[in-house]
């Protein structure tokens, strides 16, 4: 029996322009992208394709150099028209010119009764080889899971509580079986369990709900209720020298259809959404698609940010850019690059704060959808302890102490006060929040860093 | 407003990095955001969206919460002006001017001093003018009796910013609260200005037949020696010139002499719910220090002893600067417990220590500023105890 989690505290952002149940199948874009930025973890990536090479999806691109088993596959069928490195010759990412048609690499394809007596092995093999391991990604750290581990679990998130966040009963819809396969796979795995972690209020998807062989949790409460981090938390929390992997699931998916067709399908629906954005709705392309041809003709004005992933965690890419590694969400939101008069004390309901300090006003009605911009509102200052970062966190964890102990590079403090337990999406909020205008996330990242490199 | 702007931009490139007033550019940077919220946008990576608190609004909002203290503070002034020279007629208006007269050229001082000070060490040490002082600078004119010497205003106020906050890096690193730094030098520096006939603004007038300057703190303290009962001559006190000033609705209301800001328990109230509602101030700290002076003025009404132990435990929630303290002193988020559980302790030890000032040390008869400085200093203690206690709770899960 899985359990039931009541989360009190957090935040969730509500922006205008979510993307309505809508999907639509475009003309595909012409370049597809892999960024090793988009993984933490890897050491140096050694690239294995040149320039002009002809590849299919799931023809493997580039290699970790300290894990070589690790492979890092096209997730389109065509031609390598550019290895872009930056200073120091660093790999920044791997452009591939689609073909009109996809054509894939071909893995071998196993029955459900086949799965259940396959060697462990031979299952990571598959999965290196495809390039599907790098959507397995491992706690502590955030990084890509090390296949010569045996994690004490695995945990699936089934929703999202980002802000613009995709309804995952839209964005994994008719998926029952490909779930059902990649759950049976990944049950070989671990030691434990494999947890698929539910919303309570919302409606569930019978991809979630019906899926046989898992611990079914149920958790209720604001952001980052969906944050996986924070689920494991309060079902089997992490300490020091445990292993767990966690896995969108878009990645046990893509492992059910590896092993069920025998092939590397990166075919995804992308939400793309924000107040910018004339018809926000879903839209089927492939892992590091660019995103121009879904933008063109799409936006109310010139002025935007286009972000790959949520506004809180991703990462802005251009109107030309790609979608991230992981991403199912384009948010386009407003540039914030403005000066606002005597704007520290201007009154109104229409700024959208989690505090309730003189003229922010926007607590007294917080089911309205709003605006938000990429302005500070405010200059970086010293550290201020309000006790705000612990109303939007949600852990039995000490924000304020584990950042100041990352900052005075304090391995044996972070341990105990908890790092292992989270990564940068499970304490974004902080960084929205704070009247300081610190890079949480960005402190955070340099801690598990310094931790992981100790 | 583009006029403004335009100026503004004008000048900004000079001082930037490598430009020619580059020392100066913290100077004017916390003018130029002064006057409008700047154009940054947030990294392309990380949150691309930020709250629309900063620190300005947020210290904005403690002033604010202040306000009431400080408007009640200057009518008081001129009140209790009036009253000690006999004149208990007069007017609404010459009382608020005669406050204002006494007020205003304090918290002038206070700020010009103060961010004087801000301003040179930020262009010294390179770091932003951070807004703290917005807060500290009202809040130490509140805590001065009225008619404190300009000059001892502006040492003690340079005291306070330098040897109280800068000398430990700025705002955010202080140990001790940086108002109170400023109005326990002044009690240990010139305790003859800060002690005896200060709390009522006399100036040029002559004080009427039977005036006398006795707070409720020293009458007290006197009852313990006396044995006077306590109520009794709180109630008596002021027959002639001020009657009624000490009774208990008074000493709610405040309308008796003393620090500018501190005498009534009701405007602090009302500043405490400002805070509260704006969660710019800690509910937990605000509520513990109440609660701590009464769990000892109870416990001490049981162990009896002199007529002050006798004193009903409520008297010591309106008298002195207790309120006050609670409300805006005790919950500087810098100088406070840091974590919620810790608050609670903290909180409470404040009102205990005060208590126990008051009754057992007529030295110092007001209790509550070395309460929150002794407690300010051991804040990262009780803050240490409970972040031990949540590093324990996770080594115990390792184990099981």
């Amino acid at each position: 029996m899985g359990k039931f989690i009541k989360l009190k505290k957090g935040f969730t952002i509500n922006l205008a322009g979510k993307a309505a149940p809508k999907v639509v199948e475009p003309e595909q874009p012409e370049t597809f992208v892999i960024k090793p930025a988009d993984f933490h973890g890897i050491y140096l990536p050694k690239v294995v394709i040149k320039e002009g090479d002809s590849v299919k999806a799931g023809t493997a691109l580039f290699h970790d150099k300290k894990h070589e088993n690790i492979l890092f596959t096209s997730p389109v069928s065509g031609e390598i028209v550019e290895v872009k490195r930056g200073e120091k010759r660093k790999l920044l990412e791997i452009k591939i010119l689609a073909d009109k048609k996809v054509e894939f690499e071909l893995f071998p394809k196993f029955s459900v009764s086949d799965i259940a007596n396959l060697p462990v092995q031979e299952i990571k093999n598959q999965i290196l080889k495809s390039g599907i391991w790098p959507s397995i990604v491992q706690r502590p750290y955030g990084v890509v899971a090390d296949p010569t581990t045996t994690p004490k679990a695995i945990h699936i998130s089934a929703f999202d509580t980002h802000p613009l966040a995709p309804d995952y009963n839209v964005l994994f819809k008719g998926q029952d079986q490909a779930f059902q396969v990649g759950v049976d796979v990944l049950k070989k795995l671990t030691s434990g369990a494999v947890h698929v972690n539910t919303h309570s209020t919302s409606e569930v998807s019978t991809v979630f709900s019906q899926v046989k062989g898992v611990e079914v949790n149920k958790f209720s409460g604001q952001h980052p209720a969906g944050c996986v981090g924070v689920q494991i938390h309060h079902i089997d929390p992490i300490n020091k020298g445990d292993v767990v992997w966690t896995i969108t699931p878009l990645g046990v998916i893509q492992i059910g259809k590896l092993f069920s067709q025998g092939i590397y399908d990166a075919s995804k629906l992308v939400a793309i959404a924000g107040s910018e954005v004339k018809n926000p709705q879903y839209y089927k392309t492939y892992t590091g698609a660019s995103v121009k041809k879904f933008l063109e003709n799409n936006l109310n004005n010139d002025h935007v940010r286009v972000i790959s992933g949520n506004p809180l965690t991703g990462t802005a890419i251009g109107k030309d850019g790609h979608l991230g590694f992981f991403d199912q969400q384009v948010s386009v939101i407003p540039e914030g690059d403005y000066y606002e008069f005597v704007g520290w004390i201007t009154p109104g309901a229409r700024k959208l704060s989690f505090h309730r300090s003189i003229g922010l006003f926007s607590f007294l009605s917080p089911n309205k959808e709003r605006v938000v911009d990429t302005n500070t509102h405010g200059e970086p200052r010293a550290f201020v302890q309000t006790g705000i970062f612990e109303q939007v966190t949600p852990m039995d964890i000490l924000p304020t102490h584990l950042l100041k102990s990352i900052l005075a590079e304090d391995i044996d403090e972070m341990e105990a006060l908890g790092i292992y337990e989270v990564i940068e999406e499970d304490l974004a909020l902080c960084e929205f929040v704070d009247v300081s205008k610190h890079k949480v996330q960005e402190i955070l990242r340099e801690g598990l860093d310094l931790v992981q490199n100790s | 407003m583009n006029f403004l702007r335009n100026q503004l931009d004008k000048v900004k490139h000079n001082f930037e990095r490598g430009q020619k007033w580059e020392k100066y550019y913290y100077a004017y940077e916390a003018l130029d955001t002064f006057m409008f919220a700047p154009n940054t946008t947030n990294d392309v990576k990380g949150s691309q969206i930020r709250d629309a608190i900063d620190l300005k609004r947020l210290m904005m909002t403690v002033i604010i919460g202040m306000v009431p203290c400080l408007l009640f503070g200057i009518w008081n002034v001129g009140h209790q002006h009036f009253l000690a020279i006999g004149q208990a007629g007069a007017t609404l208006g010459d009382k608020l001017w005669v406050g204002a007269l006494q007020v205003v050229p304090i918290i002038i001082i206070s700020y010009g001093v103060g961010l004087g000070i801000e301003f040179i060490f930020s262009t010294l040490r390179k770091h932003p003018v951070n807004e703290g002082f917005l807060v500290t600078g009202m809040l130490i004119p509140l805590v001065m009796p009225p008619d404190v010497p300009l000059w001892q205003v502006a040492v003690a106020t340079a005291f306070a910013v330098i040897i109280g906050k800068e000398a430990f890096g700025g705002t955010g690193m202080n140990v001790v609260n940086v108002a109170l730094t400023a109005r326990a030098f002044l009690y240990f520096a010139y305790p003859s200005d800060l002690s005896g006939d200060v709390w009522t603004f006399i100036g040029d007038g002559q004080a009427v037949a039977g005036y006398s300057g006795a707070t409720p703190l020293s009458l007290a303290a006197d009852a313990a020696t006396t044995g006077v009962n306590v109520v009794q001559s709180f109630n008596s006190f002021g027959a002639g010139w001020n009657e009624g000033v000490f009774t208990l609705s008074n000493l709610f209301m405040g309308i008796r002499p003393g620090s500018i800001g501190e005498t009534s328990t009701l405007m602090c109230l009302i500043g405490a719910l400002i805070l509260i509602a704006t969660g710019a101030g800690s509910w937990k700290i605000i509520v513990s220090v109440f609660g701590g002076a009464y769990v000892m003025g109870l416990f001490l009404n049981l162990v009896g002893g002199n007529a002050f132990t006798q004193m009903p435990a409520h008297y010591h929630l309106v008298i002195g600067g207790l309120a006050f303290g609670a409300v805006f002193m005790a919950t500087d988020p810098v100088t406070a417990s840091q974590t919620e559980t810790g608050k609670w302790v903290y909180g409470f030890l404040i009102g205990l220590f005060t208590v126990l000032i008051r009754v057992f040390n007529p030295a110092y008869p007001e209790g509550i500023m070395l309460a929150i400085l002794l407690m300010n200093v051991f804040a990262p203690l009780i803050d240490y105890f409970v972040v031990s206690a949540n590093k324990k709770r996770r080594l115990q899960r390792a184990t099981v």
